[in-house]
């Protein structure tokens, strides 16, 4: 009657077992390691640098005690571990000498930093140690907004160019073609004319939709971004600030930074081990964007250019070799119509250079643009904190159609290299606003922690004694299951590598509390039925099979509760809402299953079985 | 050792009146302290931000309030944290100056006083972001009543959800109450441990329906009465078993979590108490007036039942 068959053990003994090896890894501290990331956009590093500093580390004698590659989005960063600090020091200046000749300029951001010191062969598992929120571990979070209503903005400006130009293209005549708010509207002298316009712009731009209006005795076109479009130009405006982010924040050299979106609008940043909190928010709130300009080359602009003037729709910057340029205000491109930068070589003259990608909209304005201007240079500018750098000016050699933009002319291999991943990931698709910020101490988070392991420790203690007194070897069997659920609750969260924080800390406490619930239920049950006069494996038996279904009610009225704090919840409540969700899980596992486990070997291959030790049993005389 | 040696049937019911009548002004009273003096809400809630500095010796709070207007700051708070030691402040979100500035700000002015004063922390929230967490909360609370009626109507009976879930928001309400009345900070991580006890105390309402369930199916001449008084004395050593159990984990929180689950705990030891009391008097309580029958929750005996039955005799 009490006995599982062997596969059921073995359940559970593999349950154990993996509890353990996934558990492990947190218990095993942190060792100094120096972390090698790339300094410069046009830099990288790949898994072949491993083996390279590994053997500049070995002719100087210097041991490691481990290597890791870790490819984040675009950046590969390097790690390598030691054993003591002084190694640690020693290592990261070999490192910086080699890696960064000229220490005014690095290539390399080598920075000290420290990685989970458990060994290799359960890294190799996949077992990695939690991520400590910031709470526990100290550190820099930022809640960024970002200002969709300035991509749309955008979006809609060169929407209205776009439109300007086809209609010119298929000679529509207008009467002018304005962005007006969150819309583009064109003024036409007649019903057909706009009529004639709508059915173009409906072919060519089907992102829109439009309406004819009369205004007076003009008629009005007003075309609008459809709902699903303004959702794709703010989604693609976030991907990109988040790629962006990812790239400025390894010049930080942060062990692990956590970039994430939230929501429809925002991003959070998160940098653990970082204090310095300005260094920070300057790299991040850099708001680059980019932007293709045509240069002004004629006679009259030169002759102002020499006087030193500034004709009127004209502005001056100066190339990357400090020659001045005159610039025209109206921008042909943003970055928004960027879809891919690589670096590459011109095929017929094997010059390095730079190969774009537009989007549709980007490949039509390139076209015209550049077939109107064969001869001339157009320049691609950065704008960085409202100041504008002139990336490259190259003449346009010839129409380009297709939208596929080869830039080449006086550059190493090296700058193509460099613009290439300036305009691939340097810009921001939107500005962005800290909304919420927060620093925490690192000696705060350490007795965060401590508090947190003292609360769960001491409970737990405790809880088992009474547990213990109470029901005597059921109370052990009942123990047995919670730290068994313990186990698995660590094993599962540093499997999915959740984020612990002190409100996680504080579900892990509470569900230990909550999840005797179910042993108490069951031993209950059974003292009810030997009160009733049931044999004791009988009422073993009984107890475990009728508490299952109030086991299985109660635990899901709870899961409920934790999942729509998992839906709604932010912040502390998410961390909390993680532990409490999956606790319920284990704790339904290890209770049911686990215990009866154990109980099953204790009890179950005695075939007469008199008494069985779950404390007194007081049976009422009658 | 066995503490709970109930020889018969306790009358539970026999008293439901009075003690729905307590519940009732407890509840109103509750209502009315929130209502009248509302929440003392954290930062996360309603924007600004929040310094925790620590100090070498005990800090005086008199001198950092006079710092502080010094400064030229009107509305803000300076409390202790924990210890004489740590001092939290707060200031309110102000007009083109961010956190950094008015931390640095701040932190000068107090080291200019005592030098060896350490910042342990800044938190700066937009007030929009509290709004947001406003709204989000108070759908978080929507869901999870919403999500445990309708299990508990499709487990269970209509009656039941409506019981339950009353007896939950009792519970909420209450809690919340202590919270206005004390004005003791009411956090993210408190609104967490709130909405736990949404989970707990409906934990709790669950096992008693489910042993109304049990002894509608065998005592078939027993009142509804009975059988709810029944049900709560055979599951009272549990209740008490498990709640002490939880309280055990509760006050090692209490104990040694520190101030920022002190809040957090408190919530979940009123949750916890009022979640015994009102699983055992007002929920069952209210499915007994609703009048919850024998039908409603035995389904008619089906043919492979007969040895139920059987048992039964």
């Amino acid at each position: 009657m009490n006995r599982y068959p062997l596969w059921k053990y073995l359940i559970v003994l593999a349950a154990v077992i993996i509890g353990l090896l996934y558990t492990l890894p947190n218990f095993f501290g942190e060792s100094p390691a120096v972390q090698i990331a790339p300094a410069k956009t046009a830099v990288k590093v790949e898994a072949s640098m491993l083996g390279r500093i590994q053997q500049l580390l070995d002719e100087k004698n210097i041991p490691t005690t481990g290597a890791f590659f870790e490819q984040n989005g675009p950046v590969g960063t390097v790690r390598f571990r030691f054993d003591s600090t002084d190694t640690q020091l020693q290592a990261k200046d070999v490192i910086e000498n080699a890696l960064n000749p000229d220490p005014a300029d690095p290539d390399y951001t080598v920075a000290l930093n420290l990685l989970p010191s458990s060994p290799n062969w359960l890294t190799a598992l996949g077992a990695n140690p939690m991520y400590l929120g910031l709470d526990l571990r100290g550190g820099v979070h930022f809640l960024l907004q970002v200002d969709m209503q300035g991509a749309l903005t955008g979006r809609y400006d060169t929407l209205a160019n776009d439109v300007r130009v086809l209609l010119r293209e298929e000679g529509v005549r207008t009467g002018g073609v304005e962005r007006d708010g969150m819309s583009i509207v064109a003024q036409f002298d007649n019903e057909d004319a706009a009529n004639n316009a709508a059915s173009v712009l409906r072919n060519r731009l089907p992102e829109m939709i439009y309406s004819v209006s009369e205004n007076g005795d003009r008629f009005v076109l007003t075309s609008r971004l459809t709902e699903s479009a303004v959702m794709e130009v703010q989604n693609n405006a976030l991907q990109q600030n988040i790629t962006t982010l990812h790239n400025r924040i390894n010049e930080l050299g942060v062990a692990e930074p956590i970039i994430q979106r939230q929501g429809a609008d925002r991003i959070v940043v998160q940098l653990p081990g970082v204090q310095d909190v300005a260094k920070a928010k300057e790299i991040l709130g850099r708001t680059a964007t980019l932007e293709i300009r045509m240069v002004d080359e004629s006679q009259s602009a030169q002759n102002a250019l020499a006087a030193g003037r500034v004709p009127f729709g004209l502005e001056r910057y100066e190339d990357t070799d400090g020659r001045p340029l005159l610039l025209r205000r109206q921008v042909v491109l943003t970055g928004e119509n960027l879809q891919d930068a690589q670096p590459g070589r011109d095929q017929q003259t094997q010059q390095p250079s730079v190969n774009l990608t537009l989007d549709q909209k980007g490949a039509r304005i390139f076209r015209d643009v550049t077939r109107d201007n064969v001869g001339k240079r157009m320049a691609i500018l950065l704008f960085e904190k409202g100041k504008g750098q002139v990336v490259t000016a190259p003449v346009i050699r010839s129409e380009i159609p297709g939208g596929q933009v080869q830039i080449s002319g006086s550059m190493t291999a090296q700058e193509a290299s460099d613009i290439a991943l300036l305009l691939r990931a340097g810009a921001l698709a939107a500005p962005m606003e800290i909304i919420e910020e927060r620093t925490i101490g690192p000696s705060l988070g350490a007795e965060n922690i401590e508090m947190g392991f003292k609360s769960v420790l001491w409970g737990f203690v405790a809880l088992a004694l009474f547990i213990i007194v109470y029901y005597h070897l059921f109370g052990i069997f009942s123990t047995l299951g919670l730290s068994f659920n313990i186990l698995l609750l660590l094993g599962v969260l540093s499997m999915l590598q959740a984020t612990l924080t002190l409100p996680g800390i504080a579900a892990l406490a509470l569900t230990l509390g909550m999840a005797i619930d179910a042993n108490v239920l069951i031993n209950e049950r059974i003292r009810e039925e030997l009160r009733g006069g049931m044999a004791p494996q009988q009422a073993i038996h009984q107890g475990f099979e009728r508490a299952w279904g109030t086991i299985l009610d109660s635990n899901l009225t709870t899961l409920i509760v934790g999942l729509a704090l998992l839906a709604f919840g932010s912040g502390p409540v998410r961390g909390f809402a993680v532990v409490h969700c999956i606790g319920i899980l284990t704790s339904m596992f290890s209770s049911v299953v686990g215990v009866r486990a154990i109980t099953n070997l204790w009890y179950g291959r005695r075939r007469k079985l008199q008494s069985i030790s779950i404390g007194q049993i007081w049976k009422p005389k009658d | 050792m066995e503490l709970f040696r109930i020889k018969r049937t306790i009358p539970f019911m026999r008293h439901a009146v009075v003690l729905n009548l307590i519940s009732l002004i407890t509840f109103a009273l509750a209502v009315f302290f929130i209502a009248t003096r509302g929440f003392h809400l954290s930062i996360e809630f309603t924007g600004g931000t929040v310094m925790e500095t620590h100090y070498q010796q005990s800090a005086d709070l008199g001198q950092v309030r006079d710092t502080l207007s010094e400064i030229g700051y009107s509305d803000f708070q300076v409390q202790n944290f924990g210890t004489s030691r740590d001092v939290m402040i707060r200031l309110p979100v102000a007009e083109g100056e961010d956190a950094t500035v008015q931390s640095e700000k701040v932190m000068a002015a107090l080291q200019a006083d005592t030098p060896n004063v350490e910042l342990r922390r800044v938190e700066f929230v937009g007030p929009q972001v509290g709004e947001e967490l406003v709204t989000n909360g108070l759908l978080a609370l929507l869901c999870v009543v919403i999500g445990i009626m309708v299990y508990l109507a499709l487990r269970f009976e209509w009656k039941f959800a409506i019981a339950g879930v009353v007896a939950n928001f009792h519970d909420v309400i209450i809690i919340l109450g202590f919270f206005a009345f004390f004005q003791w900070e009411f956090s993210l991580a408190v609104l967490a441990g709130v909405l736990a006890v949404l989970g707990y105390s409906v934990n709790e309402s669950v096992v008693i329906m489910d042993r109304i369930r049990e002894n509608f199916r065998k005592q078939r001449r027993a009142s509804t009465t009975e059988v709810i008084n029944g049900a709560i004395t055979q599951t009272i050593s549990r209740t008490i078993i498990t709640h002490t159990s939880t309280q055990i984990m509760v006050i090692s929180m209490l104990v040694f979590g520190g101030p920022t689950l002190h809040y957090f705990a408190l919530a979940l030891t009123i949750g916890i108490w009022f979640g015994i009391y009102s699983s055992v008097f007002v929920a069952a309580a209210i499915a007994m007036w609703l009048g919850i029958k024998r039908e409603d929750l035995v389904k008619p005996v089906k043919k492979d039942d007969a040895e139920a039955e059987v048992e039964e005799g």
